[in-house]
């Protein structure tokens, strides 16, 4: 006899929820109950008013793996949709991803490395970085990880690229409307609250876990956070008594925007873009479990197969690269403050 | 005492309130009753910025604001231009209502008329001085080669030559208000506003920018509305002279007019320490009229100073001189006037008391 038999009796709700458990399909617990019949007396006394506790003594009421098969039959119906718009959209994140990919395959490591290495200077303008830059990758090259630490570089630099590409706008947008603002700021703080393996399990079924879009999207979702947010904040502390006086002298809005909030904005853009790169490349690991190549699939490989010195060397990789992209970024981003100081 | 024909005054501004906090409008017909400052804060937490403001401001004018601060002076400069909108009240430029003009007139009429140093500096803090002082002509679309001469023109003007391709946080304060000085002169504009302009040069510097300030008017004759806190500038400079005291106007007028005839206590405490005797004008004590009378001791200028004056009288006061002004005789000047003028009410009336 179900605990909230007598509930719905009392109410009159019986003929509505037709006969209690008598001849509706058995529960789990009424398995138990009868396969064991002292599990009755030793259940709860009060148990919580769950779907299936409610179940057992209203049939009417479904049962809580109902619940779970609705949303399934939910998402999946709202899914093919949902793919109709999504996909076309994505599909030059794809496209950006798999030419990224191609070209670190097909370029010779001896015009890659050297582009690179300038690229780094250029950024940074510091030798010691630049140095550092170099001694990694050789060690990278050297002990025959050279591809698949590219592979993760480029994905992450594409990801990087494409959140700056958009997390500025809306962090502008943000800066600009305080409304805007207040309706964005919950969503940047659900995504940096999920967890990452989260994210993942509607991208498996809205796209197919061979495009790459699929990885792409879970980390620009996940990485796009700080740089908004940054960007936003940079452009809600320029002085206010500079904004004046470009006021004064009759700069236009898109005048006060290039010319001077964004110049002034730009030392915590950039902090939000090294923080960007870094959650880019720890998302790009994850990653590897929905076929995202690169030292995370290495990983990935030294867990499954307990092949523990695989592991470890790919771990010592993703962690010079995390270092490499954090000191660049870093330095670039000095190198910007310097001309920025105050006063 | 204008002999001058009378023109259209090139900002005009009338009856302007400008009341801060939440519900200005509110609030409004409390203070057009008389409510000051103070009452207004603690009965209804607004604070009062502007209380019917008056003033004409001529063009080819300097016109000087003075009073303690917070008593609005920045609050009403910001009005010309339109950085802070009034609550009530009129403001004219050209006889035309500048608070009618759309956002985009607005915009077109700080780019071509108005230009502003700032108490603050606010320079660019990511550009070079030269970047900074071409920033009026870089809004306006001037080409980079004419920006750059005109830049590193008023820069040199101002005593900067050098340091173009420095950034703002590697100049001194001093240099930085420069910086800004020759940003506003740079853009060349009909109106200038400067907002302590001067407040952090050395006095060196200052009685230079001062002189830079009186010739370019002689040259160019702008419209300068100039906000100090030190009397003897305002008094230098000043064509018209405004003191405001927690938002209003207590006297505006010549500056030589109001130093002789303070109209209340607060103006008297502000003069009361001035060196009257250099900055008083033959003009402003001399009596106009018939010069055949006397026999003079010999002239002077209507615009010498009291002290040059009493040192041509060697101290006599039993002489009379003849006043001169424009290469004609315009009136005498008798050395107990002179003596007179240089006592200040202030003293006359705490004797009496
Ligand atoms: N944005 C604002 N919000 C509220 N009150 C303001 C604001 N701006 C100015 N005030 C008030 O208006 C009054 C006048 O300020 P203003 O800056 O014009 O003074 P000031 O005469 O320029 O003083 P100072 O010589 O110190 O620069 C002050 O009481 C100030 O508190
Ligand atoms: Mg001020």
């Amino acid at each position: 006899m179900a605990f909230y038999d007598r509930m719905f009796n009392g109410l009159g709700l019986r003929d509505w929820c037709g006969n209690a458990g008598a001849d509706s399909s058995m529960s789990m617990a009424d398995l138990l109950a009868q396969a064991n019949p002292s599990a009755e007396v030793n259940g709860p006394v009060f148990p919580f008013p769950s779907l299936d506790a409610l179940n057992d003594a209203c049939p009417a009421i479904p049962p809580s793996r109902d619940f779970v098969a609705s949303v399934e039959t939910g998402f999946l119906a709202i899914k093919d949709g949902l793919k109709l718009v999504l996909d076309p959209l994505t599909q030059p994140l794809s496209w950006m991803l798999e030419f990224a990919l191609l070209a670190v395959e097909s370029v010779p490591w001896w015009l890659m490395l050297p582009v690179l290495f300038v690229l780094v200077w250029y950024a940074s303008r510091s030798k010691p970085v630049t140095i550092f830059v170099v001694l990694v990758f050789a060690f990278l090259g050297f002990v025959d990880h050279l591809d698949a630490a590219m592979q993760t570089l480029s994905i992450v630099l594409v990801c990087t690229g494409i959140s700056i590409l958009f997390g500025v706008p809306i962090g502008i947008a943000m800066a600009k409307s305080n409304g805007f603002q207040r309706a964005i700021l919950p969503v940047l703080d659900l995504l940096q609250t999920l967890p990452t393996f989260v994210y993942l399990i509607p991208l498996i079924f809205l796209f197919s876990v061979t495009e790459p879009k699929l990885y792409g999207i879970a980390i620009i979702v996940y990485a796009i956070v700080p740089v908004i947010r940054l960007t936003d904040l940079g452009i809600r502390l320029v002085d206010r008594d500079v904004l004046e006086a470009a006021n004064a002298f009759g700069m236009s809005a898109p005048q006060k925007l290039w010319g001077v909030e964004l110049p002034l904005a730009l030392p915590n853009i950039m902090a939000g873009v090294n923080q960007t790169i870094m959650m880019s490349l720890a998302m790009v690991v994850i990653a590897s479990l929905v076929s995202a190549p690169g030292l995370g699939v290495l990983v990935l490989r030294g867990i499954r197969n307990l092949e523990l010195g695989v592991g470890l060397v790919a771990g010592l990789g993703i962690v010079l690269l995390a270092v490499v992209l954090d000191r660049v970024s870093k330095a670039a981003l000095a190198r910007v403050s310097a001309t920025h100081k105050h006063h | 005492m204008t002999e001058i024909t009378k023109t259209e005054p090139k900002i005009r501004i009338r009856g302007l309130y400008k009341i801060f906090g939440p519900q200005p409008q509110r609030v409004l017909p409390f203070v057009e009753d008389g409510m000051g400052k103070d009452a207004l804060l603690q009965e209804h937490s607004h604070v009062l910025g502007l209380n019917n403001i008056s003033v004409d401001m001529m063009p080819g004018e300097i016109t000087v604001v003075m009073g303690l601060s917070g008593s609005g002076k920045s609050t009403l400069i910001r009005h010309i231009n339109r950085l802070i909108e009034p609550t009530a009240g009129e403001i004219l430029i050209d006889g035309a209502d500048a608070l009618m003009l759309s956002p985009e007139r607005l915009r077109a009429k700080r780019r071509a008329d108005l230009s502003m140093v700032f108490q603050k500096f606010a320079l660019l803090p990511h550009r070079t001085i030269e970047d900074n002082a071409a920033l009026a002509l870089e809004v306006r679309g001037v080409a980079k080669s004419r920006r750059r001469t005109e830049a590193r023109r008023w820069l040199d003007r101002v005593g900067l030559s050098g340091y173009e391709c420095y950034y703002p946080h590697e100049l001194s304060g001093g240099m930085q208000q420069r910086v800004g000085i020759a940003r506003a002169l740079t853009s060349n504009s009909d109106i200038m506003l400067m907002d302590e302009a001067y407040s952090a040069l050395d006095p060196l510097i200052r009685s230079d920018m001062q002189k830079l300030l009186l010739d370019l008017q002689v040259e160019l004759l702008k419209t300068i509305v100039f906000i100090t806190h030190d009397l003897d500038e305002a008094l230098r400079l000043a064509d018209h002279l405004v003191i405001l005291k927690d938002g209003m106007v207590v006297q505006q007028g010549e500056p030589q007019d109001i130093l002789l005839n303070p109209s209340d206590p607060y103006i008297e405490d502000f003069v009361s320490d001035i060196n009257r005797a250099r900055v008083l004008r033959v003009r402003s004590v001399m009596r106009r009229g018939d010069t055949n009378g006397h026999a003079y001791a010999g002239d002077v200028d209507a615009d010498a100073n009291l002290e040059s004056v009493i040192a041509v009288s060697g101290g006599d006061t039993t002489h009379c001189y003849r006043v001169i002004e424009g290469g004609a005789p315009a009136g005498e000047l008798d050395m107990k006037d002179v003596v007179r003028a240089l006592v200040p009410r202030v003293s006359s009336s705490q004797t009496a008391a």
